[in-house]
């Protein structure tokens, strides 16, 4: 049987979608941030809103997303994301806005913007990566790095008494009154994957009702920074991250949620 | 003729922008000029024009939603007063690198630090030097009236996009707070007639995806990129120089001075003519690009120049730099929030300028 036979419409199960570009990832092997790029591009590509779609990039590891995503993209300084968002949607309420934010632009240096975003109840999606480091400049202490847990600025594992504990900023805007939808989820296994993208979906599809944030977290790994095979990170994270970090939806429709579990 | 009206500097530039079409003003409150972010709330501009006006967390937050509707090639402004513009120096910083449009007003107040909420001018070197980091400039004008205040707004736009850089109304406490009559502009509809080509509203498939960003790692370029800023910058030197000249073309000695201590100085002028003493006026109307030929060509018929401002010496140095040495270019101002009178400035133009020359 030749190639060409097997590679027909009927055979194809699935594809990349086209709102990737053609650039290589540059994030490392194993690395979260592709699935959830791919996720976030299949999303806006299933919802048919390319054209009606604004992104708005980060500092950290995806502070080339727009590089791998191919839709009108800003970069916004470190950790301004929400509040650059915020210019976008109130001055074109009929847009699809949302940023892509790593730990350290979220929840240390853009806390600020991160809270009053989701306290305006801006009608803006935040799409969250939680890896607990800082991975782009080379393994430091996050605000989400858990206690214990190694890094380059906490050699000896986060001493919490001297370091301050991690900050659970998704149960934290959870609480607020202009958030609307607020879901954690990761991408380390296959049924995660889709768990994930559902939780994207709907965040995306809520900016339709106009009733406020719409936040999804998604803890990821970091090969790398925690100096691990993918592998071995997936199982640390799946032991060690999702056991601090507890998946499923913190809040739908506006209401809380019981802890843990899913609407 | 348009309509005449009693207005405050910080009123009159909220009610300019509503008329110069802007699409979104987003501010923090802050002293002395806390009135352009009351006025818009209270003028409802979102019934008026279909105008955004939002209050935001702080500074940082305000500058950054600019750049959020200046990257999608709306009309957009915010304002604020020393302490506040220097927490925006990151966004200013960004918005020149990734060349966007929009207006940033100071109503400068005494520092350094949390200084004082009285008149100042010590915010030149942050408004004309770049004041974030890397090497960009801001168009910089300096109003002296509150009619200004108003035509300046509409000024400031139409450079903004011409350049697609942002501008800034370098402004004090006492423009922000005084009153004087004005004739408001008429408005004009809140539609854009700059090239949008470049904004971030949804990639559709007649056209490539934009991005806007300032990052660049390749440092060639990166350079490149400089190349072409300093290039822009350039262009407004050639194009874009405004100055006023009050009774410069008999003077012997000349006072530099822009905004409050224009309007000071020009009481000086008519007190030292008085005197006997024939004096001049250049009031430099944008401080970027500076009137440098102006002054350059002045040096060849005056004894001596003054620059007086607000300020510990600061546009000084700018005059020297376009006088270079050709004459003496002395320095005299009140300054952390005080304000010198005409008299003050007279006597230090005699002891400074007049007195050595003889």
């Amino acid at each position: 049987m030749n190639l060409e036979d097997i590679i027909r419409e009927e055979n194809i199960v699935y594809r990349r979608t086209p709102l990737l570009t053609d650039k290589a990832l540059s994030y490392c092997p194993g690395c979260g941030h592709g699935t959830t790029h791919r996720l976030i591009m299949e999303v806006i590509e299933e919802m048919g809103i390319q054209s009606e779609v604004i992104g708005i990039a980060p500092v950290g590891c995806s502070v080339l997303a727009y590089e791998f995503m191919d839709i009108d993209m800003v970069e916004a300084a470190h950790g301004r994301a929400p509040a650059v968002a915020t210019g976008i949607k109130r001055t074109w309420p009929g847009k699809f806005v949302f940023t892509y934010q790593g730990d350290g632009d979220l929840a240390a240096i853009g806390t600020s913007e991160t809270i009053h975003c989701c306290n305006r109840g801006e009608n803006i999606t935040i799409i969250f990566i939680n890896n607990g480091i800082y991975g782009m400049t080379g393994g430091q202490m996050a605000p989400t790095t858990i206690p214990g847990m190694k890094s380059s600025t906490s050699p000896f594992g986060r001493d919490v008494a001297m370091m301050g504990y991690p900050l659970k900023i998704t149960e934290l805007v959870a609480q607020l009154p202009g958030t609307y939808y607020v879901s954690r989820q990761s991408v380390h296994t296959p049924a995660s994957v889709r768990k994930a993208k559902k939780a994207i979906r709907k965040a995306f599809e809520n900016q339709k009702l106009n009733k406020g944030v719409s936040f999804v977290e998604i803890v990821s790994n970091c090969n790398s920074g925690w100096k691990m095979t993918p592998v071995q990170a997936n199982k640390w994270l799946e032991e060690n991250m999702l056991a601090f970090y507890p998946p499923g939806d913190l809040k739908v429709d506006g209401q809380l949620m019981e802890q843990g579990k899913t609407a | 003729m348009g309509e005449i009206r009693l207005m405050k500097g910080n009123e009159a530039i909220a009610e300019a922008a509503i008329r110069a079409g802007c699409d979104a003003y987003f501010g923090y409150p802050i002293t002395p000029q806390s009135e352009v972010l009351e006025y818009l709330m209270a003028e409802k501009p979102h019934e008026r024009t279909g105008m955004v006006v939002l209050q935001a967390e702080s500074e940082v937050a305000a500058i950054n939603m600019v750049y959020g509707a200046a990257c999608t090639g709306k009309k957009v402004m915010t304002s604020s007063s020393s302490p506040g513009i220097s927490l925006m120096q990151e966004g200013i910083s960004y918005i020149a690198g990734a060349e966007l449009p929009c207006l940033i007003v100071n109503v400068v107040r005494g520092g350094p630090g949390l200084g004082t909420i009285q008149p100042s001018q010590a915010d030149y070197f942050q408004a004309t030097k770049g004041g974030g980091h890397g090497d960009y400039r801001l168009i910089v004008l300096a109003p002296a009236s509150v009619q200004e205040m108003a035509d300046f707004v509409k000024l400031a736009f139409d450079l903004a996009f011409k350049y697609r850089n942002p501008a800034m109304i370098l402004s004090d406490g006492a423009i922000g707070q005084m009153m004087e009559k004005i004739e408001l502009f008429e408005p004009v509809p809140r539609t854009n007639e700059f090239d949008q080509s470049w904004v971030t509203t949804g990639k559709t498939p007649d056209r490539q995806r934009n991005i806007i960003t300032s990052l660049n790692l390749d440092p060639y370029l990166q350079e490149k990129h400089n190349h072409h800023l300093q290039e822009k910058y350039a262009r407004m030197r050639r194009e874009d120089v405004r100055y006023e000249a009050i009774a410069c073309e008999d003077a012997d000695y000349l006072f530099v001075a822009y905004g409050s201590s224009a309007r000071i100085c020009q009481k000086a002028v008519q007190l030292a003519r008085k005197k006997g003493i024939k004096a001049g006026l250049l009031r430099p109307i944008t401080l970027f690009p500076f009137p440098e030929k102006i002054i350059a060509d002045l040096a060849h018929s005056v004894k001596g120049m003054l620059a007086v401002e607000m300020s510990a010496g600061q546009m000084v140095e700018d005059v020297r730099l376009a006088v270079n040495g050709k004459i003496p270019v002395e320095h005299y101002g009140r300054f952390g929030g005080a304000v010198h009178s005409p008299e003050e400035v007279l006597e230090a133009l005699e002891e400074k300028i007049v007195k050595p020359a003889v």
